[in-house]
């Protein structure tokens, strides 16, 4: 089985968000990869290379500074890796970059995460699904290969549905899909010596643009209420707060 | 020109998500001084009410929506925007939204922002505010396509009733074959999905076990709320992953949020710090979550949860 898993970077999940104007605080913040590409993504794709054969190339779009994230997909078991060199700004340009890369090799399946935890843009699966026109299969919590036929359970609101898929698509990994793995020592020199292709990135342009940032308003501060008097704290949701 | 929306209507009903979505493209369409047009996929109950909220006409497909497929989701409605000429589609930041969002940008050649909680701002341009690093933030995003798609946040722009029902027609167009065959759905019935639900009750660890939940589904039940938990909660199988809330679970922003035992850790907050109210209920005075919190009782739960279970009960019977 031939797959490909997008990975990207985010900041570590306990970062401080501060801006300047429009642009991101980036001093004292540590990335970590996305966890929904490496704990699910990567990982499913590593499991059914196990069960079936094949290989896992992992992708990213971005700068040199990113080959950390891409070694570390490779220490937790992918065969290669792909690195598109170019800094994107929207999600279109990463699902562009990936399907120029893409559009020829026969991917089984093309693993993305569900969303990346900073932008949760939750638009690159959907876009590369349509642009290589194939069935998008998101939010998936499961899915089993019999070599043939897919079947995936994906997160619906309250619960999941089940479908099954034959030939190729693009998976969005949610919570579920697998179990985290952590890099062993081997892994990590192994890494060391495994392909890292760079290539050159074609011309897309970016459509969004983010202007600026804020951060949500403040609270007032705790009103602490006394636990012998849970109707107090009713009368105070009813009247004060009037959410019931 | 036109604003389409995509009225979702989980097993045939209208719910506030839909109505939600059509008042924030009447908004929108107003705004841009156009109309706003809806678009129901499969068989629905009375697709003429959405007038009510503000749409100016129903486009109505019956046939071929009954399971969801990606490609001939993505093929409806790329086809019936291109057909009404619609340079901003809406759609809900729910599973169906957010898995055509993408789709219908490479389609319509749009640019695409998701989990949008304002109305446009089209004083120069077009430019909407978006929640990221799951709530933490808000940015704002501007578009510089002719066509725009988003997905509105739940729970952002409360939906109003400003028209009555209107004249429901269907469209010409070609459907994919299905690649994709839906064989099961297995969901919770009878509760609001956590994404849409006003009111929120959750619990983290500090209910020890899971056989320890029927206190929290009680509170939930006489409030009429959607359970959640932290995210070691749905690890541990005390509670199904669905509920998980946070940086990394679903990111919710109900009017109402009642949290027991869960310590407040900045991946938890990043989830719920858009709720409108906050109510934390912890034995530790220390609890970070009393910091994010507008009403706050340091107690034991097992004692303050019945409690409040009690006094709603008695609130309710006297109102
Ligand atoms: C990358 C990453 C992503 C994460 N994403 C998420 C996420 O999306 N969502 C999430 O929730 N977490 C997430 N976490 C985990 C998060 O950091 C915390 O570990 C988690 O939220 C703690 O859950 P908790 O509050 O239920 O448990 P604890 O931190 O153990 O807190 C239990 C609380 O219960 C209180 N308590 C105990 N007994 C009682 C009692 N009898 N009465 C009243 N109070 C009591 C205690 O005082 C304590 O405050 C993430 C972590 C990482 C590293
Ligand atoms: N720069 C990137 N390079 C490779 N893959 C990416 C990149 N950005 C996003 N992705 C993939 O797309 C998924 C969804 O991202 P987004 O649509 O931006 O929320 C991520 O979980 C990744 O799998």
């Amino acid at each position: 089985m031939n797959l490909l898993v997008c990975v990207t970077k985010t900041p570590e999940t306990t970062s401080k968000i501060s801006f300047t104007g429009n642009s991101f605080n980036t001093e004292g913040i540590s990335y970590i990869m996305n966890p929904y590409d490496e704990w699910y993504a990567l990982v499913r794709a590593l499991e059914l290379k196990e069960q079936h054969s094949g290989t896992v190339t992992v992708i990213n779009v971005g700068p040199a500074e990113n080959d950390v994230v891409i070694r570390k997909a490779l220490a937790i078991g992918a065969d290669d890796a792909v690195r598109v060199d170019t800094t994107p700004t929207s999600a279109k340009e990463v699902a562009h970059h990936v399907f120029n890369y893409a559009k020829d090799k026969a991917y089984d399946i093309v693993f993305c995460g569900k969303e990346t935890i900073d932008y949760n843009g939750a638009e690159v699966g959907g876009m590369l699904a349509a642009l290589m026109d194939v069935p998008y299969l998101s939010f998936a919590s499961k899915l089993d290969h019999d070599g043939t036929v897919a079947t995936v359970e994906r997160d619906i609101e309250g619960g999941v549905e089940v479908a099954t898929v034959n030939g190729p698509f693009v998976l969005s990994a949610s919570k579920g899909l697998a179990e985290q793995r952590i890099p062993n020592m081997r892994g990590i020199m192994m890494a060391k010596r495994k392909p890292l292709e760079v290539v050159a990135a074609q011309d897309v342009s970016a459509d969004v643009a983010t202007t600026g940032y804020s951060l949500p308003a403040a609270k007032a501060g705790v009103k602490m209420i006394d636990a012998e008097n849970m109707t107090e704290l009713v009368r105070l949701l009813h009247e004060e707060a009037k959410v019931i | 020109m036109s604003v389409l929306v995509l009225a979702e209507n989980p097993k045939g009903n209208f719910k506030k998500p839909a109505f939600e979505a059509v008042h924030y493209g009447h908004l929108t369409a107003k705004a841009l001084g156009t109309e706003c047009i809806a678009l129901v996929l499969g068989s629905a109950d009375n697709p003429a009410q959405l007038g009510e909220y503000g749409a100016s006409k129903v486009i109505h497909l019956t046939e071929g929506f009954d399971a969801y497929d990606s490609r001939r989701y993505l093929a409806a409605v790329t086809q019936v925007a291109q057909q009404i000429g619609a340079n901003v589609v809406v759609l809900n930041h729910s599973s169906t939204g957010k898995s055509l969002l993408g789709g219908l940008a490479v389609k319509l050649n749009a640019g695409a922002v998701s989990g949008v909680n304002s109305i446009p701002n089209t004083d120069s341009g077009f430019s909407v505010n978006k929640n990221v690093f799951a709530g933490k933030a808000i940015a704002e995003v501007s578009i510089n396509t002719d066509v725009k798609v988003l997905t509105l946040m739940g729970n952002s722009i409360p939906p109003e009733q400003v028209g009555s029902a209107v004249e429901v027609e269907s469209l010409q167009i070609e459907l994919p074959e299905a690649k994709t065959t839906v064989t099961g759905q297995n969901t919770v019935a009878g509760v609001v999905p956590l994404p849409e639900a006003e009111l929120v009750v959750s619990a983290g660890r500090g209910m020890k076990g899971p056989e320890n939940w029927g206190i929290i589904e009680d509170l939930a039940n006489v409030l009429g709320a959607t359970t959640a938990c932290s995210r070691p909660v749905a690890d541990t199988g005390w509670r199904p992953h669905h509920e998980h809330v946070g940086q990394t679970g679903v990111a919710i922003r109900p009017n109402l949020y009642i949290a027991a035992g869960i310590s407040g850790a900045i991946q938890h907050l990043a989830g719920v710090n858009s709720s409108k109210t906050i109510v934390v209920i912890n034995k530790d005075p220390e609890a970070p979550f009393f910091k994010a919190a507008d009403y706050g009782v340091c107690a034991d739960l097992f004692d303050v949860v019945p409690a409040l279970t009690e006094a709603i009960k008695s609130f309710k019977a006297s109102n």
